[in-house]
């Protein structure tokens, strides 16, 4: 019953929206607003809908309907409710649809903005929205339907599909397979929904784009409205990456937190073009310049989002079997190029009505550091891109496969990210227009000294690895520049205003949010980088087996042996847990518990380490194995990763910077107004 | 200020030109990053038939090798934390693969058939928890001496569920 009425609700929802894409282009062609509200309607409609589809999977996970294949694939009988609730991204049918939930939010969320200075974009708006979602619902409708149910025929195995074949009843299935063991974690559970929220909130500045093309209103307007929705959509890819390295960390037990794989490098690529393309806004905001290059960053963006949705869920990369077996790969690269395509013929058709304004002319000024920040990610990304296309090309063109692992992205990237550290502490000291080493020279000594101080106490305090010591430099010359930014501004507020340092320094950063929360963010950064330098340049770790109260040493520290239990839980594991005494230079500091939860229905051990974490290392112990009795030993494998804190540490700072940048004004409207050339000057309304 | 910014023709195209000048030595300098550590990194990714056929021609080079694990061979000895398993010859064609009736059936093929050619393997260190009769096993090592590989790295994939999604991973 409520597979079906779920079913429904998808097609409805897919009626209307192709109801609104063909209302919109009519309303446009014919001149007749009638019809764009009509489309707007149908938009705005699409929204319940799929509420109500993924309401209906929700109630057949909670109930335990497990005739309906995708309700056994991904909940069993001793999953708690929250995982069953949650289950419904827990696989690709589910995933798809709450992925077009989320899209259908977000559009409705746009149409039903204030409309009146900007009717034009409206009809397009909807098209770029709805055409994205009916391919979506396509491929649930036709390929990857969650309600699909099983069905058992007289002669033969059991059959899936949506309506039972003739002379078929209901499969009666006790029981499903259960969300992999893996996947329950609580970083896991919401980092699939940051990453998606991310990806669809890119579509809607993708969406203004398009409709700037079509309709020619190709100032920097598309740009303004779309400001906020471009912060939010990369704060939630930022806090999904994030959240996903913090998971591999605790949940996979190798000790490491990002692995280049090419699932993450899905994820990771719209992130690059998205913050690429966050950074030259700027330029056509302040300068009029880059007009085009926005337009393609953001059509790229666009392209990679939809082909990172493919990707991170179907596992066509990892196992590219899955891809050959269903249509649904080669409609994806179908639906992706012919949107690319179709965005660049538009770009190209507009080409000379996006002529910068004025020209660049100082190879030092800010937008030029700017431009040069893109180049980097874009060869960043160009990097990734190689790296995962690599084993296809040299299989093409030598008829060897050939793959690149993370020594590969390291040694290419390295110098890149390098660079750009080196960018952010050297561009927010740059002039617009016209800077010139001398200018930048006289604004960078004092930090730039202050950094070499720090680097050179690093130095002596016995860190001789020259990669390490140019990280720390670059941090600690980015750190000393925003900071002393942040100084400056706070400091001549207060000697003009009279305000005290605090409130100056508050109020600075309230009246231009996005600059001084993009400095926040750098600051994230620097603290992410120093995590990062300590983790993957001085991490140690070794492993052995022990026997009861004997000890095992790694650098400074060593672990003893106490005991060991193994005990059933109710929830269906067999837990083995350990207990181990922690010394470090001998002194006894704490007790870990790493630990090995064997679930029994999948059949699937899972590895949960013992981690001591401070601010200046992580111990991280794995129990790896154990003698059944426990007097004869056990085995372990322990990390020490040095400052791997800061990473998450920078990450929060991250993401509060984002905060700041995207939080609402007053009235976002006056401010835009505010900012703009005098042609857009608002007629009194 | 401002004039600098109104040039002459002659300033404006020197003006792009170091921006040209600029770019391209960048570019370069990417496409350099790209190649080199391309072809410092490389690794061949073989089956285990055309590594019997490579024979001696990649000893001592960094290989990725694809096999299906067969259960029964899985040894683990603790106290050294050696785990030595064997896998059996799978196709590399992902086609084929699909021909052949997908992931699954491809993999309990070839840990059934006894003729397949077959790789004993050695791995140092933690044992990986997906590692299990017919689970796929990418490698990466290098041949040894002793004619059997010995694995740097251990990627694991199950196909009877969607652990593509979540590659357990373990180095040493």
């Amino acid at each position: 019953m409520v597979a079906n009425f779920g079913f429904g609700a998808l097609w409805i929802a897919f009626l209307a929206s192709l109801f609104g894409i063909a209302a919109a282009v009519y309303g446009v062609r014919k001149n007749a607003p009638a019809w764009v509200d009509s489309s707007r309607n149908a938009m705005l409609l699409t929204f319940p809908l799929l509420t109500l589809a993924a309401l209906s999977i929700i109630y057949l996970l909670v109930t335990g309907h497990y005739e309906v294949e995708y309700v056994a694939e991904v909940t069993s009988n001793s999953m708690p409710l929250y995982l069953r609730v949650t289950a419904l991204w827990g696989g690709q049918a589910g995933s798809l649809v709450f992925w077009t939930w989320l899209m259908a939010a977000f559009a409705s969320a746009v149409t039903l903005r204030k409309w009146e200075r900007d009717r034009e974009f409206l009809p397009w708006v909807v098209v770029v929205s709805l055409v994205t979602l009916s391919f979506f619902l396509v491929m649930i409708i036709f390929f990857e339907n969650p309600f699909a149910r099983l069905w058992s025929v007289p002669l033969g195995q059991p059959v899936k599909a949506m309506f039972p074949p003739a002379g078929a009843e209901l499969l009666s299935v006790p029981d499903g397979r259960g969300l992999n063991p893996l996947l329950r974690h609580p970083g896991m559970i919401i980092h699939p929904p940051m990453l998606y929220l991310g990806f669809v909130s890119f579509v809607i500045p993708f969406a203004f784009a398009i409709a700037a093309l079509v309709t020619g209103r190709t100032d920097d307007r598309w740009i303004r409205i779309t400001r906020r929705w471009t912060l939010v959509a990369w704060l939630f890819l930022s806090l999904g990456l994030i959240l996903g390295g913090r998971w591999a960390y605790d949940v996979l037990g190798w000790g490491g937190y990002w692995g280049w794989d090419p699932v993450e490098i899905a994820a990771f690529m719209p992130w690059l073009t998205g913050t690429a393309f966050l950074h030259s806004v700027m330029i056509q905001e302040k300068r009029g310049l880059l007009k085009h290059w926005n337009m393609v960053l953001i059509i790229l963006t666009y392209a990679l989002v939809i082909f990172g949705t493919f990707l991170t869920r179907s596992g066509v990369l990892s196992s590219v079997h899955a891809f050959a077996q269903s249509a649904i790969g080669p409609l994806f690269f179908a639906f992706i190029g012919l949107t690319f395509i179709t965005s660049l013929a538009l770009l190209l058709n507009r080409w000379n009505e996006l002529k910068s304004d004025t020209e660049m002319t100082s190879l030092l000024s800010r937008e030029a550091l700017f431009l040069l920040n893109n180049l980097l990610f874009m060869g960043i990304l160009v990097i990734c891109f190689w790296g995962v296309m690599f084993p296809l090309v040299s299989e093409l063109l030598t008829n060897e496969k050939k793959t690149v692992g993370p020594p590969f992205y390291e040694s290419a990237a390295g110098p890149l990210f390098a660079g750009l550290l080196l960018l952010m502490g050297i561009a927010p000291l740059a002039a617009w227009r016209h800077s010139t080493a001398k200018t930048l020279g006289r604004a960078m000594w004092k930090p730039g000294l202050f950094s070499l101080a720090v680097v050179a106490v690093i130095y002596v305090t016995g860190v001789h690895n020259p990669i390490a010591l140019l990280g720390f430099w670059l941090s600690a010359f980015v750190a000393s520049v925003t900071l002393y930014e942040f100084w400056r501004g706070a400091m001549a507020r207060h000697a003009k205003s009279g305000e005290s340092l605090p409130v100056a320094l508050w109020r600075l950063a309230g009246r231009n949010r996005r600059r001084y929360g993009g400095y926040v963010i750098h600051l994230g950064v620097v603290l992410m980088a120093i995590g990062i330098i300590g983790i993957e340049l001085f991490q140690t770790e070794t492993q052995g087996t022990i026997g009861q109260g004997e000890q095992m040493n790694l650098g400074r520290y060593s672990i003893k042996f106490d005991s060991l239990s193994v005990f059933d839980t109710a929830d269906g594991r067999n837990v083995a847990r350990a207990v181990v005494g922690v010394y470090k230079d001998n002194q006894y500091i704490g007790e870990l518990h790493p630990r090995r939860d064997y679930y029994y229905e999948s059949q699937q051990p899972m590895t949960i380490p013992g981690v001591r974490s401070t601010w200046e290392d992580d111990f991280y112990v794995l129990l790896v194995d154990w003698q059944p009795v426990s007097t004869a030993g056990a085995t372990f494998k322990v990390y020490h990763n040095p400052l791997v804190n800061w990473l998450w540490l920078g990450g929060l700072v991250f993401i509060l910077g984002t905060l700041v940048a995207a939080w609402p004004d007053r009235d976002p409207e006056v401010e835009a107004i505010r900012a703009r050339r005098p042609e857009y000057a608002p007629v009194k309304a | 200020m401002e004039q600098t910014v109104t040039t002459t023709s002659q300033t404006r195209t020197g003006g792009r030109a170091k921006f040209l000048v600029g770019g391209l030595l960048i570019v370069a300098a990417i496409v350099y990053l790209i190649v080199s550590s391309t072809q410092a990194s490389a690794q061949y990714f073989l089956t285990v038939d055309e590594l019997h056929q490579k024979g001696d021609s990649v000893a001592g080079r960094e290989l990725r090798i694809s096999g299906a694990v067969i259960g029964d061979s899985i040894q683990y000895d603790a106290k050294s934390m050696t785990l030595t398993f064997t896998v059996a010859h799978v196709h590399g064609d992902n086609k084929d693969i699909a021909a052949q009736g997908g992931l699954a059936a491809v993999l309990h093929e070839a840990v059934m058939d006894p003729n397949r050619q077959k790789l004993e393997v050695v791995y140092s260190g933690v044992m990986p928890d997906l590692l299990r009769n017919e689970a796929q096993a990418i490698m990466t090592g290098r041949m040894g001496d002793d004619g059997k590989f010995h694995a740097e790295e251990l990627l694991l994939k199950c196909p009877t569920k969607y652990e593509e999604a979540v590659p357990g991973q373990a180095e040493g």
